[in-house]
Parts: C-alpha cells; structure tokens; sequence
C-alpha cells in the first residue's frame, strides 16, 4: 500500500476543512467541534488497537483517564504548568498501557476483553478509593490561571479550537502513517491471521504490544487535553462507559478506517445533540439509529464508503 | 462598573426582596409596564437530570420549576417578561452537562442556566458557565459552591450546603441520641463530605466516631458491610444515594431486628421512597434529617401549604395525582426558592439581557437576609455573596406511626460556619 | 462483631449473590456458547424482568405470594418472547456478526432502557416478598463458651433469602436436565458443538438460535423476579449484573454451564469474604484484579478447556 496522492489529499483535506471551519462556525458548534476532535483522538487511538490489530478492549478509559488524571493531580497538587501536565498525562499513559499489554496480550478475544474490562474497573476504583487526592466521582476543577500553556489562556475559545484541532492533526496525521508502515501492514496481517504471520517470522507479541501502547498513549493525550481544555476531571472518565464510547464510534464510523474514528465521533455526537432537541427520548433515536446501521451499514459509515466506492481507502 | 451604581443595585435587591416577604403575587404588576424593555421572554436553561442515576429527582425537579414559573409568569413574569424554560437533559453526566451548559449559551442565548443536582455534573459544568459568563444557580446541596472550587458565575442560593447540614445535626445527635456514632455512608465525595464534616462537628459537642463505613460505589448488596459496626455504638449514622437506597435501609433493618442502637439518617437515604415500603417497619422511631419535611406538619405554614399545593404534592409528599409517586421533598424546594431569587435578582439588577449578566450576578452577592414567604417556603434563609452559599434551617424529624414528624428544628446560625472563599474578589 | 459470625453471615450473602449470579449468567452462558455472540442487552432483559414483576405483582394484588407466583411465571414468557423477537428482526439479519451484534445489542439497550424509563419510570420500586421472616440462626456452644451470652448484632438473615438459594438451585438443575435429557437441549449441544454440521444434518439452526436467545433471556427475568423482592426494580439495574455475568461466563470458561456455577459461587463468596478483611472499596479492587489475574493465567477460564 502507497501512500496515493488522493488519499493524502482527502485526509489532509479533512485537516484544512477543520481548520478552516473555526472561521464560519457559530460558537456554539465551533465549541462541539473543538470537543469532537479531542473525542475522535482518543476514538482514533481506540481504533489503532481495535480496527488495525483485531484486539478488542473493554478498557480504554483506564488509559484516557490516566492521561487526565496524569496532567490533573500533578497540576492540581504539585503545582505543574500545562506542557509538563500534559506530558505526565501522555506518559501515565504509555506506561499503564506498557503494564497492561504486558498483562492481557497472555490472552486474547473474549478473554481480552474482560481483563482489560478488569483493570479499567481496578482503575476507576482506585480513582474513587484516593478521594483524597481525586476527589473521586466528584472529581475537581483545573481553574482558569492553571490553564496557560506558553501564554495562551486555553479557556479561550480559539485557542482550545486550535490545541483540539493539533491534537487531532497529530492523532490523526500518525494514525494515517502508521497503519500505511510496514508495522501497520503487520498489525493488519495479525488482524486478518495471527497464526499465519507468526509462522511467517513476525513476532507478533511485540507488534500487538507495539500497537497497544501507541494506541493507549493516544487515548491519554486525548484524555489529558481533555481535562486541560475543558478544566475539568472526573472519574466518570474512567468508568465503563467511556471504554464502550470509543469502541461504540469507532464501529459507527468504520473500524480499520482512518477517517472512521472521526466520522463516527462526529456522527454520535450529533445525533444525541440533535435528537435531544426534538425529544426527551433521544436515548431510544440513539438505539434504533444503532441497530439500524448494523442492519443497513455493517462496516460502518466510513467502512461502506469503501466496500462501495473507494476500495483503497485505507 | 463604579461602587456608586452597585451600591444602588444593592439597594434595588434589598427593597425588591422586602417586597418579595409582603406578598410576592402583588409585586410585578408594575414592573410589567415600568420596566418592559422588550416582549422577549427570559430564557432560563434547566439542566434536568431526565435520565441516567439522577432521574428521579430529575423528574421532581422539574414539576417543582414548571409550578414555579407558572406562578411567576402568572405574576408578571420578570420585569414584564414572561419565563421561557429550556429543558435540557444531563443525563446526570458531567460530560454532557458541560456540553448543555455550552448549549444554553450559545444555541438557545439563554440568560441564566439552572437547577442541577448532583455534584459531579455541577463541577463538570462550572468552569464552562464561567467562561462563557452564563450566570450558573445551581440546587444540588454540594459543598463546592462554598470550597472555593467554582468561580464567580456559579452560585447557590436556593439550597443548604452538606457542610452546613451536617454540623447542624451534631448537637442533636449527641445531646438526644447518644456520643458514640458509627457512620456509614458512599464512599465518593458526597460520603466523604459527610464523613470529614460531621466527624469534626461531633468531636466538637464531646462525641466521637467509633468506626467509618465506606461503601463502594455501584454495590447492590450491604449486610456484608453490616458486622463491621462495633458493638458499643449508640447512634448509627447513614446517608446513601443511588437506586439501590431502598435496598440498603431494608437490610439494615433485617441486620438488626428489633435490638440495635439508635439509627440517624439523611433523608437522601429515602428520597423519592415511601416510608412506608414493606420491609421498612423497623424505621419506627428512627431520626431523618430533612431539608423540608415531606409529611405535612400540623404547624405547616401558609406558604409551605401554598407550595405543596402549587407543585402538587399531597401531605405525605407524594404526588397527587399518584400516591406512590412519592416526591424529592426534602430538596426540590430549592429550584423554587432559587428561581425567586433569579427574579429578584434580575428585577434589582434592571436586567435586561445578556449583557447585563454581570449586574444579575452582583445584585444576588448582595442579597443578605431572606424572610420566610411564599418564595421561601422552606424557610428564612441567609445567602452569603462572598461564598456564593445560601444557609438555612435544618429540621429533624422522627418516623411515628409510618410518618416523619419533625421533632427538631435548627437556627441558621447552627449551620453557619467560616468563610473559605471571596467570589467577589474574582472578576465578571 | 466476633470474626467467626461475621465470616459466616459473609459467606452466606455472598451466597445469596452468587446465586442470583449464576442465574443470570447461565442464561448469558448459553446464549454465548450456542450462538457465539455478546449480548450487551443481557442485562437489560434482567431489568425487565424485574420491572414486569413490579407490574404483575400490582396488578394480581392479594397475598404478596400471588403475585410473585404471577411473575415467576409471566416475566420470563414475556421476556423470553421479546428477545427471540428481537432476535428474529435483528440478530439474524446480521448473520450473528459478533462485532455488528454488539453495536445491536447496545441499541437494544438503549432502546429497552429509554422505554422502561418513559412508562415505568425513574423510581426504584419494591415488590413484596411472598413470605421472609427474620431468621435468627442457630448458636454455636463454643461461642458461649467463649465469649459469653450476648448474641452479636445481625447474626440472622431473612427466610426468603435462603429461599433463593435454593430456588436457584433448583431452577439450575432443571436447566442442567433440559440440556442434558431433552430433545431440544441435544439439538442446542449440537448446534453448539458444529453449526454447519447441524445445519447439514437438517437442524433448524435459525429457530433454535431464536430459542436459546428467548431461553437465555427468560433465564435472566427469572433471576431478575427472585431478586426483586431482595432489590428493588429500577430502569438502571440491568448495568451490574452485565458485567458480573459476563465476567462469571468467561471465568466459568465458555459455553460451560457447570464451569459458569462454579465461577458464580467464586466470584459471590470471594465478594462477600474478601469484604471482611478489607476496607470495601479496597475489597472491591481486588476482587476485580483477582477475576483479572485469574484470567491472565488461565484464559480458557478456571474450567474450561477450550481456547477463547
């Protein structure tokens, strides 16, 4: 697979029309969408791990909340300024992934999913049990002044627009690259046949740890931008329904796609946001939207734009 | 803005709330033509918990609005200008709540948001109402309005605090029921809080706390927990929420049977649950705290009859179309009581939209003392505008008979306590 | 209270959870090893259950006994009938995709939730048990001896609760005899066992697939109406017992119901007695890290034998 010049341009183009977009938007979708594509990072990192590799966890939000927390407690009791917050945020991350990887990668399906379920609910817990420092479900305010990074009040509407537009750009600009590397093509090899690409040579232990921890270190940062671009951390970032909401948009928007994640982010967002305007039963437009996409769209939004009109797509 | 015009407003509010006491009906007939600047309605955004754990008091609270801004607007509205709420479901999730928050004031334009509960949706949602400078009167009985936590457009003038609450129990408890209290409560914030404060306000009256039970979030099952209470205990104390509430208190009663020591509980322990459920005998004779007793009490006042009546509550605090839709009694006074004090607060101000958000938020610091009336039912009240927290009565109240009779009423000055926080230093 | 009485009354509750566990999660079981796929909305056919008892038992009135009899038998049909619908409308249509099923069920979640939250509503409700004396249980002499004649606080439990236990016994042998001795069950081990191979000895794999789906569901309102009575029903109750079935199924090792049992009284008795020596949250922490590890170490399941 080669990077074509039209996939280039149809994913850098998704990147410009964002960009762009914070010029016309009126504030209050402007505001949505600065949220989506911090939400669509950690569903693009999600993706890594779920539609490349073919491991479905059930514990994302460990790693999302370790990324918020990361960059919260050390903001909030030692007195850390945004990027280094950020960078412990992104860190806690990629060493709790490391950790668990190292743990769940023994087993694999079925049982995957309910170890990394285990941890992720350890994890929330734990969050709750240190209600000292935590304030557990409560959870705590990253104030105004605490939220300068390099002399930009990220409370600012356009500066949190442009964090959540570059943390997406990476996310997703990498999430491009990666799956398109000769790693990526083997993660889509392991996918498709463990068995097949281990008898080949590949050491596939190491590549599904390899795309665990970069999947995990992304759901941090966008966990920990979250926090710092919202002011807020809470632990019911760590509860079982934030593992299921990555999971859930991915599968909306196309899993294995890159523009999946986003699609699916954006596409859930709206539709509770919208259904919720026409009715108090916007929970039962949700439901039956989900079952009529697994009727009508198996692969996902994304995922039918290409078994229909763009083989390539990656 | 100069001290000079603050110092009017501030006036304005305190003569608009001496009305407020004389009657609250006969005030706005004349602002409705004195002070129409516009026909457009104020638009109050409700955060309503619709679904997910917060729901049934979500439900309650938003009949207790709908009788509220009935009244009001049968009054005149605010200024000439009718209330418009805009509902807006939470789903008792701080996530979405920020998100509705920024709903409010940017899609709707609304003027102020309103009327959330539970504690983690408010903190997740404050610091969005202050950068967008949406005045944010919340009703959730927290202490983070007064910790500090929250900023200068977040206020909670409608509803006691859990600190304030908690110590206004301790002489009671130790003066009627005994000195040796074990306590069990959630283990997340809104435990910890009533751990951490009443633990402290007990000492105080020469008590102590024997054992601290912690129970986990989301637990469905609790007489495991129940041989951890020491055996010298004279008073348990317990507070719990959640649906599994009902669940809990019934098996504390199987777990004693007819011996057992004295037994003090929060009403959130019972809220929306009726007293008399089976399985809930054993309550006979044990304390509540209450916010606002849900039994009609004999010396009820006129204007709590008026509020019972207006949202439609029967004398045991059910609905009345339903007597076993049994209501949030002891906490949804507080939507009414604050969106009062919303229009007050924005007829002191002369509040005539958004731009003025900043003189609203002034006019309700300077709001002080506020007499029993019929915009407040619950009861004299005392807002503090450096904290941003209102203090009030607190009643205790001894299930007889299957009812909750109140036995014990606090002075305000029971629940006050130090200042943490100066709002008003903060800029709008 | 003494360490003894209080390990006891421990393991007796968490006996009490276990049961209703195994319950719930054999019906999870068979659905997963018959059909392969996940069903999210498996707790939500649990808080049914729970909801239509409330009804029944309001509707039938009298004796509380009556009504609960009621439910035993109502919920679970109407239940059962439900998700064979839904498995009909929806689940074949997508070919028991185990991803696609999983988005399904998670609609159906949504949907089945948002419905019971707009009819029956947002209160949790009790539903009378038909009968549950306080039971004071029996005293050890040696505790006399020992420490005197003062009776510990709560050493009892209540009479509907030792009903449970054994209700639930009972109700997973008869799912043990359908399997194992009837007609219906070969065809379901068959199906398990080889799809394609039942499908070519003419087995009507749709239909027992909609059956096994209607089965362990009404399994699951069948635990959800023993509970009631302990628990209350409540639109968000079916979230818990989700993920503790789900956890026991897998722990059990899958498709395996005498593997599913014995995770059920694992996970219930080590709930309720790890709850002794640790402060609860700590207990829970661990108790979930210990359903973690244990799979980390033995992912088949503590007795399956099979690979996941």
């Amino acid at each position: 697979m080669s990077m074509g010049g039209r996939v280039l341009g149809l994913h850098l183009g998704l990147l410009v029309v964002l960009f762009a977009l914070q010029f016309v938007l009126p504030a209050y979708h402007h505001g949505n969408i600065a949220r989506i594509m911090v939400l669509a990072s950690y569903a693009v990192g999600y993706n890594i791990l779920f539609g490349y590799t073919g491991l479905l966890s059930l514990g994302h939000a460990l790693f999302f909340a370790a990324g918020m927390y990361g960059m919260g407690l050390t903001i909030q009791h030692a007195g850390f300024t945004p990027a280094p917050a950020l960078i412990v945020g992104i860190v806690a991350g990629a060493l709790v992934a490391g950790g668990l990887a190292l743990l769940a990668l023994r087993t694999s399906g079925v049982a995957f999913m309910i170890v990394t379920l285990m941890f992720a609910q350890a994890g929330y817990l734990t969050i709750l049990y240190f209600g000292e420092y935590t304030r557990g479900d409560e959870g705590f305010v990253i104030q105004q002044a605490q939220r300068v990074l390099w002399g930009v009040d990220l409370s600012d509407p356009t500066a949190r627009y442009f964090a959540a537009w570059g943390l997406f750009s990476v996310c997703f600009l990498m999430s491009l690259w990666l799956v398109q590397s000769r790693f990526g093509g083997t993660l889509i090899a392991i996918r498709e046949n463990e068995e097949r690409v281990r008898m080949l040579g590949y050491d596939t232990y190491a590549h599904k740890l390899g795309a665990m921890v970069v999947s995990g270190t992304i759901s941090a940062a966008a966990g920990a931008f979250y926090g710092l671009l919202f002011g807020y951390a809470g632990a019911t970032f760590g509860s079982v329904q934030y593992s299921i909401f990555p999971l859930l948009w991915v599968l909306l928007g196309g899993a294995g796609t890159v523009l999946g994640p986003f699609v699916g982010t954006l596409f859930m967002f709206y539709l509770i946001d919208l259904s919720s305007g026409v009715t108090s039963a916007y929970m039962l437009i949700a439901g039956v939207a989900l079952v009529a996409l697994t009727l009508f769209a198996p692969q996902g939004l994304t995922g039918e734009v290409r078994r229909r009109l763009w083989k390539g797509l990656p | 803005m100069t001290k000079l015009i603050k110092g009017t407003s501030r006036r304005g509010a305190l003569k608009t709330l001496a009305g407020a006491a004389a009657g609250a009906a006969s005030l706005p007939l004349w602002a409705r033509y004195a002070q129409a600047q516009s026909s457009e309605p104020i638009r109050i955004g409700f955060q309503q918990h619709s679904t997910g754990i917060g729901a049934a008091y979500g439900r309650w609270y938003g009949r207790t609005t709908e009788a509220a801004v009935k009244l009001l607007n049968e009054g005149g509205g605010i200024n000439g200008r009718m209330i418009e709420i805009i509902a807006e479901d939470d789903g008792t999730d701080p996530k979405r709540g920020a998100e509705v928050v920024e709903k409010f004031a940017n899609q709707h334009g609304c003027d102020v948001g309103f009327g959330t509960l539970f504690s983690h949706v408010v903190i997740g949602s404050a610091p969005r109402a202050g950068e967008l400078k949406l005045p944010y009167f919340v009703v959730s009985e927290g202490h983070h309005v007064a910790s500090g936590m929250l900023n200068r457009y977040t206020l909670q003038p409608g509803i006691t605090d859990v600190k304030s609450q908690v110590q206004a129990m301790a002489p009671y408890v130790s003066e009627n029921l005994g000195k040796k209290v074990t306590m069990i409560f959630p283990d997340f914030a809104f435990g910890h809080d009533h751990r951490d404060f009443f633990t402290a306000a007990i000492e105080e009256q020469g008590g102590e706390v024997l054992e601290q039970i912690a129970i986990p979030p989301s637990e469905t099952s609790f007489t495991k927990y129940f041989p951890q209470i020491p055996r010298d205990t004279e008073v348990l104390y317990h507070v719990m929420v959640g649906p599994a509430v009902l669940t809990f208190v019934k098996e504390l009663g199987e777990f004693f049977g007819e011996q057992g020591p004295e037994i003090f509980g929060f009403i959130d322990s019972l809220e929306a649950v009726d007293i008399s459920s089976p399985g809930l005998e054993f309550l006979e004779g044990t304390y509540f705290w209450e916010g606002m007793p849900r039994y009609a009490q004999e010396d009820q006042s006129e204007h709590e009859k008026f509020y019972r009546e207006a949202v439609g509550v029967d004398e045991n605090g059910a609905s009345v179309s339903d007597p076993s839709d049994v209501s949030t009694y002891a906490h949804m006074f507080g939507c009414w009581e604050t969106l009062h004090i919303i229009k007050a607060g924005m007829e002191a101000s002369g509040y005539a939209g958004p731009l003025d958000r900043a003189k609203l938020i002034e006019a309700v610091e300077a709001m002080g003392e506020m007499p029993e009336s019929r915009a407040h039912p619950q009861g004299a009240k005392r807002f503090n505008g450096k904290t941003h927290q209102v203090f009030g009565h607190q009643h205790i109240s001894r299930v007889e008979n299957g009812r909750l009779v109140r036995v014990h009423t606090t002075s305000i000055d029971d629940t006050m306590y130090p200042d943490e926080v100066d709002y008003t230093t903060q800029p709008l | 209270m003494e360490f003894g009485p209080h390990l006891i009354l421990a393991t007796l509750e968490g006996a009490v959870t276990a049961a209703v566990l195994a319950l719930t999660a054999v019906g999870l079981s068979l659905v997963f090893g018959v059909m392969r796929v996940v069903n999210i909305a498996h707790g939500e056919f649990y808080m049914l259950g729970a909801v239509i008892a409330w009804y029944v038992a309001q509707m039938v009135g009298g004796h509380p006994a009556l009504g609960f009899v009621a439910a035993l038998v109502i919920a679970p049909l109407v239940v059962g009938a439900l998700a064979a619908a839904a498995d009909v409308t929806i689940l074949k249509r997508i070919e028991y995709d185990p991803e696609r099923t999983i988005v399904a069920t998670i609609g159906l979640l949504y949907i089945i939730q948002q419905l019971t939250l707009m009819t029956y509503g947002p209160e949790a409700r009790p539903v009378e048990a038909p009968f549950g004396g306080r039971v004071e249980l029996p005293w050890f002499d040696w505790f006399k001896t020992l420490f005197g004649m003062a009776q510990p606080w709560g050493w009892s439990i209540t009479s509907y609760k030792l009903f449970v236990i054994f209700a639930a016994g009972a109700v997973l042998c008869g799912v043990w005899a359908m399997m194992a001795r009837t007609r219906i069950g070969l065809l379901m081990r068959a199906t398990q066992a080889d799809r394609d191979m039942a499908l070519a000895f003419g087995i009507p794999v749709e239909r027992v697939y909609a059956l096994v789906f209607g089965i362990g569901a009404g399994l699951a309102a069948l635990g959800a109406v023993l509970i009631v009575p302990i628990q209350q029903a409540h639109y968000l109750m079916g979230v818990e017992p989700l993920l503790l079935a789900f956890i026991v199924v897998i722990i059990g090792g899958l498709g395996s119901l005498p593997g599913t049992v014995l995770a059920a009284l694992f996970i219930g008795l080590s709930d309720g007695i790890i709850s002794v020596f640790f402060s609860p949250t700590l207990a829970k922490i661990l108790a979930t890290l210990l359903v973690g590890l244990v799979l980390v170490f033995r992912p088949q399941g503590l007795f399956g034998t099979r690979t996941a």
